[in-house]
């Protein structure tokens, strides 16, 4: 009996986003009742392509978060990363290469942000929240604060064509990377070590984990995360400009800990993450299909982020006491 | 029976899927201690928690002078009179040794904190305590036992009528222990009664009257101390007979060669000079003080510290070894003295940890991470080094400190050492689980490892080790043979002869 209980138990702490499903699918009735357009297969799909930009920019904040780390500046990254979309572009570069550039770019950018933490020692939140400036700053010096057009048929085609004439481009995007990213944190050497680095630091430089090397990493996983992002809003919105994504970084961090991934580290999923990032992208469709004010909005968002940090908290004292 | 101060009846307490306490009975008397012995997970501190009101019972009653009380929480137990030393320290590093003192109690003047009337009651406590530290020091620059000093003159500054010592010696030195056991017959004397958890015999057989035996929740006996012996103590604690406390150990190397050995190692500050080797199947003993330098030798073999100079050899040949990546790839594995912060993710799973340190094994040709090897792997160390646990997903924080201890060594074994390095391997662990891990040490052993183990408890470094090192002042001093030697051989070369307190004193402020 004791053995029974136990293994129930295990079974949840492994799952821990059973709580968020559940969470996610009562959202999804509540809404289906309040609004007869919310459950339409049109209406859902809609809602998985409007997540897809903030639920690929989590994917990348569950590994940061999973070692107890932040990353502020992808909303900067992601800006940026447009705006060199935007000039590779309109300088006449093939749409493959463009891609290609857009996402050294943000990979580079997140290494810079590991670097700089790594070398002086200086905690990510503070690097971050430096480098959110620079980043933008950048892309505002570049484009003289001027949008860029986007006209590439390919680019517009990943953010906005429709495969079968049905389903999002962004859709399939953000389910290939749910499981690329779900497989590279859960089931390769690298996830493993981001979790005990997460769990325990000296525990992980005992069994000689580069530490350094692997925030590095991460980071630029965040970069390419937000460079891919990057491409889909460009798109989306038909052209670059640098005062765009303001705040994602935000989001991004209340889908990861909706999703139960600790904001100090050592626990997480991308499931978790992706479901976390469905509820916020449910809510924002529901509330607005009900007509809700746009303020209204903000303080629900709001809410949810306390909840969100509460249940982390909770989940984390019981998962301590003994 | 009117000096009876407390009474616990049928207290039971249970936790989800354990019952940590199933109907235990205390009682002790004004002036009495009483030691409270068990293995881990005996149900011991579970006990004195909820004296102290961290707990709540599920069931019992609890009667002080003989009154019903209830203990909600932790300020109903202080003003019953019921104070705990705990055995993990409880300061605060960044405030004063005073502050600390009066923590939530702090003398007032005009509605402020009166600091100097602070420091004074805190002077008068130490004076009449004899201890000697400042009351203006910042608890973090205090060595680890002068914390723990500090942290029992906390526990007295209430001036309580029951105190619960959860091993509080096992941070002090022998000095200080000393001092403590002073304090404590000092305060028998004036009628306090106490309850003292450890696992070291001497101590128990030297300062307390009666001994309380726990075993998984169990009341199994009380016994007056004058009248028992630590075999009949260990028969009651184990639930069976245990003929020795050390298993032997019928050869003391395997080849006669040096399997590994480490010349004029120094890291200012930290240790000079320090020459050492060990061949295979040998265990090799370090002996020394806390502070003397002995855990840092071993982090310096590691690759933790970075050495300033000297050479290491495996098999003959120069190595380097500049940091724990490089150590594991020589076959060397260092099993830490803490095994909560340095050896452990306490919320990560039994698997997780013990396949941390040789994770690139357990990759498949697409280097993805071989689920089922894994919990082979694990399955196989969980049986061969007897872990109790329900499960091998189970997070190792629910876990007592024997099993915690045995997931630290299989996460070694697993990176199939060749020079194993111990720290403390048996600190805070219970009499049947210490036996089990010398078992392993041998076994290792008798494979040809060269194990290393560091310890300051001198009836174990003297039964477990072929050869023993000296360590104080952050240099060896001598090597003895174990079988010959004696414990007052190896102090008199750790205190000197002459100026012993000089000596000692200098040594505890390096």
């Amino acid at each position: 009996m004791d053995k029974l209980s136990n293994l129930i138990k295990n079974r949840k702490i492994a799952k821990s986003y059973n709580g968020v499903f559940l969470a996610l699918i009562g959202l999804i009735i509540l809404f289906s009742f309040l609004s007869p357009h919310f459950l339409q297969t049109n209406n859902l799909l809609t809602i998985l392509a409007q997540v897809s930009i903030i639920a690929i920019l989590a994917y990348g904040m569950t590994f940061v978060l999973m070692i107890g780390e932040i990353d502020l500046s992808v909303g900067s990254i992601v800006a940026l990363c447009g705006i060199v979309l935007g000039v590779m572009l309109s300088s006449g570069q093939s749409a493959f290469v463009s891609i290609v550039i857009v996402l050294v770019v943000g990979a580079l950018a997140g290494l810079l942000n590991g670097m700089i933490s790594a070398k002086f020692r200086i905690p990510t939140f503070i690097v971050t929240v430096a480098t959110m400036g620079i980043f933008r700053g950048i892309g505002y010096a570049i484009t003289d604060a001027r949008p860029i057009q986007i006209d590439n048929p390919f680019i517009l085609y990943l953010g906005n064509g429709k495969i079968f004439d049905l389903i999002p481009v962004p859709v399939v995007i953000v389910l290939l990377l749910l499981i690329i990213a779900h497989v590279v944190l859960s089931k390769t050497k690298f996830g493993r070590q981001a979790k005990i680095v997460g769990g325990n630091r000296v525990a992980a430089e005992y069994v000689g984990i580069n530490i350094k090397r692997l925030q590095m990493k991460i980071f630029m996983i965040t970069g390419l995360a937000a460079a891919v992002s990057s491409i889909l809003l460009s798109a989306r919105l038909y052209s670059a400009q640098p005062n765009v994504a303001v705040g994602y970084e935000l989001d991004a961090i209340a889908a990861t800990v909706l999703g139960g991934t600790s904001l100090s580290g050592g626990y997480g999923t991308v499931i978790g993450t992706f479901i976390g990032a469905l509820i916020m992208g449910v809510i924002n469709n529901g509330m607005n299909l009900i007509g809700m004010p746009y303020f209204y909005q903000q303080i629900v968002k709001g809410l949810i982020i306390i909840i969100a940090v509460y249940i982390d908290v909770r989940n984390k004292e019981r998962l301590l006491a003994k | 029976m009117t000096d009876t101060i407390l009474k616990m009846k049928g207290i039971k307490k249970v936790f989800p899927g354990v019952v940590a306490l199933s109907g235990v009975d205390l009682e002790l008397e004004k002036g009495q201690v009483l030691a409270l012995l068990g293995e881990n997970g005996a149900g011991k501190s579970t006990l004195m928690k909820i004296l102290s009101g961290s707990y709540k019972p599920d069931g019992g009653e609890i009667f002080i002078k003989g009154k019903k009380v209830e203990i909600k929480n932790v300020n109903d137990a202080k003003e019953l009179g019921i104070s705990i030393i705990y055995q993990e320290l409880s300061l605060c590093p960044n405030l004063t040794v005073a502050e600390n003192i009066y923590a939530f109690q702090e003398p007032t003047r005009f509605g402020l904190i009166d600091d100097r009337k602070m420091i004074s009651m805190t002077q008068a406590l130490f004076d009449e305590l004899e201890i000697d530290i400042d009351p203006k020091a910042v608890v973090k620059d205090l060595s680890i036992s002068n914390q723990q000093m500090v942290e029992i003159a906390k526990a007295l500054s209430t001036k309580p009528d029951i105190i619960i010592m959860d091993e509080p010696t096992s941070a002090l030195s022998s000095k200080e222990t000393e001092k403590l056991f002073k304090i404590i017959s000092k305060y028998k004397s004036e009628g306090t009664a106490m309850v003292y958890i450890s696992h070291r015999m001497e101590e128990i057989f030297a300062i307390t009257d009666i001994i309380m035996v726990l075993r998984d929740g169990q009341y199994i006996g009380t016994v007056e101390t004058a009248l028992t012996t630590s075999e009949e103590l260990i028969k009651m604690m184990v639930g069976r007979e245990m003929d020795q406390v050390y298993p032997h150990k019928d050869f003391s190397y395997t080849k006669d060669e040096k399997l590994f050995e480490i010349k004029n190692y120094t890291k200012n500050k930290f240790f000079y000079d320090i020459n050492l080797y060990v061949r295979p199947g040998e265990i090799l003993g370090l002996y020394g003080l806390m502070g003397s330098g002995r855990t840092e030798i071993a982090k310096g073999i590691f690759g933790i510290l970075k050495k300033d100079s000297g050479e290491m050899c495996l098999h003959g040949k120069p190595v380097k070894v500049n940091d724990p990546y490089s150590a594991i790839e020589n076959n060397i594995a260092f099993v830490t003295e803490d095994r909560k912060h340095e050896g452990l993710v306490l919320t990560a799973g039994v698997y997780e940890n013990i396949t941390m340190a040789n994770l690139s094994s357990l990759l498949t040709k697409f280097r993805l991470l071989d689920t089922q090897k894994e919990i082979n792997i694990t399955e196989k160390q969980i049986d061969d080094l007897r872990i109790k646990t329900p499960s091998f997903k189970q997070t190792v924080n629910k876990l007592s400190g024997g099993n915690q201890q045995k997931i630290v060594l299989a996460k070694w074994f697993e990176t199939e050492p060749e020079v194993l390095i111990l720290d403390e391997p048996t600190r805070g662990i219970d009499v049947g689980a210490k036996y089990e891990i010398y078992k392993l040490m041998i076994d290792l052993a008798r494979k040809g490892v060269g194990i290393i183990i560091i310890s300051s408890d001198l009836p174990e470094i003297l039964n477990v080790s072929d050869r023993l090192l000296v360590i104080n002042k952050k240099r060896i001093i001598a090597e003895l043979d174990p079988k010959s030697t004696t414990q007052e051989e190896i102090m008199t070369h750790i205190i000197g002869r002459g100026d012993q307190f000089g000596q000692a004193k200098q040594s505890d402020k390096e």
